[in-house]
């Protein structure tokens, strides 16, 4: 057996433990999140399938009575709702739950880990996620003959915008995970999508929409986030839209990011 | 003067109207083993969180490796390595990337974590299985690893809470071995929360007997056992209450101390073999069919027996 020599070797180390620093902490978390990605294709694969599904299924069937009605281009028009469904509701508050589940999360807070690091590492591989998700879709974006009045630039922070809003909106099932460590409840987080993605501007522009559908895509977020992306790739840089998009993800970045945090806060209060 | 890795006083615990932990008081010396033993529900795991710091008390305090837990836990949490119940690991990871990443939340430079982890890699003995995913494992070998992860950072004090729970008596044999080999080669102090009695008898120095949240004993095996009585006459039988009213009436006895648990009578005297023919007679005098009559030295569970009116044995697992 080689454990007597080898814990002799342990027994001539003169390591000891240090805080590694917030970054530091950052960095590791993330690291483990996005390494877990590949392994577990199961959840990424629905998140690539469903908007390239919605995408040609919309542009196929809605397409051309659609342009015949508004004059739009409906698969530049079509190209952000894709990646809305793309980012939104990605994140790894499942793997979170399991953790919490399985004891690990204790075993990290067990560590001298930065608490906040816990939730923004995760956040950081979501980030990472998300952004490989939009690139597919604008890829076929561009095979369908969509091109971005803004440019690569353009292209650039259509990605980053929707990246940011996939990342604000994960705030909600971090929230749910953190405060319940329920799978089930986190797996019902998933219904927010829908209002978010369907009160709203995904099929038709607001000023085609009527009666109570339009009152609701008014005080959606995601109506003024589409504008936003809308106007990147088929106006160029106006402001105005892009501005009101960045708001909205602000807003709801807020509101989700905030009740997170306070789920963080509660889950490692010690009892 | 004595140094004390682990100093509670008066340590508390509830949970709304339950007192989990109910005014503990221990001390555990510098690169002692303690073993913390109690049944199911008895507050072990509570006290164990509580000293790890992942749970505040609720009234009095604790000091480990010099730093009080409540006010200084993340000094406590530098000094500390702690393999909860149930092995938590992350099954999509291999063993190594677990205790790189262990390395790194504590602060590890690459070429230390690279020296710690191919010495506790051999030590817990994972071979190629370091580069497999955990969800590989069997039971035995995720104990080895979160034992392993516990040690990345060279702790002062290892807090292990039912390391070998549901393992089978190999794996079981192996963990007591690594344990004994931390605690004599690196002098580490080891605080061990078991429900195996055996357990505590084999590794702990001193052994602190927890029940209902309450501290109801400590010392060393030894001088607990020696609390009991130098020898134990048990008899099984179906008439426990006549039995034991026949054997507290033999003269010769004396003093010796009769219970009842169950259909068990147990005889604590200073001389067993003298203690078994009278015993015998009288149970015979009176008609009582015996299943069985042993001559035995107590063990930790005839201590909590004592103690607590159970036997730990009866109590059920897990805590």
């Amino acid at each position: 057996m080689t454990a007597a020599v080898d814990i002799e070797r342990l027994a001539g180390s003169h390591i000891r433990a240090r805080h590694a620093g917030f970054w530091a902490d950052l960095w590791s978390v993330a690291g483990r999140a996005v390494r877990r990605l590949p392994r577990e294709p199961e959840t990424i694969l629905p998140a690539l399938i469903v908007p390239v599904f919605f995408y040609i299924v919309n542009v196929g069937a809605l397409g051309p009575v659609a342009e015949q009605a508004s004059g739009l281009d409906f698969k530049a028009f079509q190209l952000p709702v894709a990646i809305i469904f793309a980012v939104t509701g990605l994140s790894q508050a499942n793997a979170l739950v399991t953790d919490i589940q399985t004891g690990y999360f204790d075993r990290l807070l067990l560590t001298p880990i930065k608490r906040l690091a816990l939730l923004l590492g995760l956040m950081v591989a979501d980030f990472v996620l998300v952004v490989t998700l939009t690139l597919p879709v604008i890829l076929l974006g561009f095979v369908t003959g969509v091109r971005f009045e803004t440019g690569v630039i353009g292209i650039l922070a259509f990605i980053l915008m929707a990246a940011a809003w996939g990342l604000c909106f994960t705030g909600f099932p971090y929230a749910i995970a953190l405060k319940t460590g329920n799978p089930g409840a986190v797996a019902s987080s998933f219904i927010l999508f829908f209002p978010f993605a369907f009160l709203t501007t995904s099929f038709m522009p607001l000023e085609f929409l009527s009666g109570w559908l339009s009152t609701v895509a008014k005080v959606n977020p995601v109506t003024y986030l589409l504008a936003g992306l809308r106007a990147l790739v088929m106006e160029g840089w106006a402001w105005a839209p892009i501005g009101k998009g960045l708001l909205a993800v602000a807003v709801v970045g807020t509101v989700s990011l905030s009740m997170a945090l306070a789920a963080l806060r509660g889950r490692v209060r010690r009892g | 003067m004595t140094d004390y890795a682990i100093v509670a006083q008066g340590l508390q615990r509830s949970f709304g109207d339950t007192k989990a932990v109910d005014g503990v008081d221990l001390t555990v010396a510098a690169g002692e083993i303690y073993g913390f033993l109690g049944p199911n529900g008895a507050g072990k795991s509570t006290t164990v969180r509580m000293l790890c710091t992942l749970l505040k008390p609720t009234g009095g305090s604790a000091r480990v490796a010099g730093h009080d837990v409540t006010h200084d836990p993340e000094t406590v949490r530098l000094r500390i390595g702690v393999a909860l119940q149930d092995a938590a690991l992350d099954d999509k990871q291999t063993g190594r990337e677990i205790l790189r990443l262990q390395g790194r939340l504590y602060g590890l430079r690459k070429l230390e974590i690279d020296q710690r982890v191919a010495a506790l890699a051999e030590l817990v003995d994972l071979g190629d299985a370091l580069d497999q995913r955990i969800g590989t494992y069997s039971g035995g070998m995720k104990r080895r690893l979160d034992l392993a992860a516990a040690l990345v950072h060279n702790p002062q004090v290892l807090f292990l809470d039912e390391p070998t729970t549901g393992l089978d008596p190999i794996s079981r044999a192996k963990v007591w071995e690594e344990v004994r080999r931390l605690n004599e080669v690196l002098g580490m102090t080891i605080f061990l929360t078991t429900q195996y009695l055996e357990e505590a008898d084999q590794l702990a120095h001193r052994v602190g007997i927890i029940d209902h949240g309450r501290l109801v004993a400590e010392g060393t095996p030894t001088e607990l056992k020696r609390k009991v009585g130098e020898d134990l006459v048990v008899l099984e039988t179906d008439e426990a209450e006549l039995a034991a009213e026949a054997i507290r009436r033999i003269r010769s006895l004396g003093s010796a101390a009769v219970d009842v648990q169950g259909d068990e009578v147990v005889v604590r005297t200073q001389d067993g073999a003298a203690a078994i023919s009278p015993v015998a007679v009288a149970l015979a005098r009176k008609k009582i069919g015996v299943r069985s009559l042993t001559v035995r030295t107590p063990t930790l569970d005839d201590v909590f027996l004592q103690l607590t009116g159970t036997r730990l044995d009866d109590e059920g697992a897990d805590a």
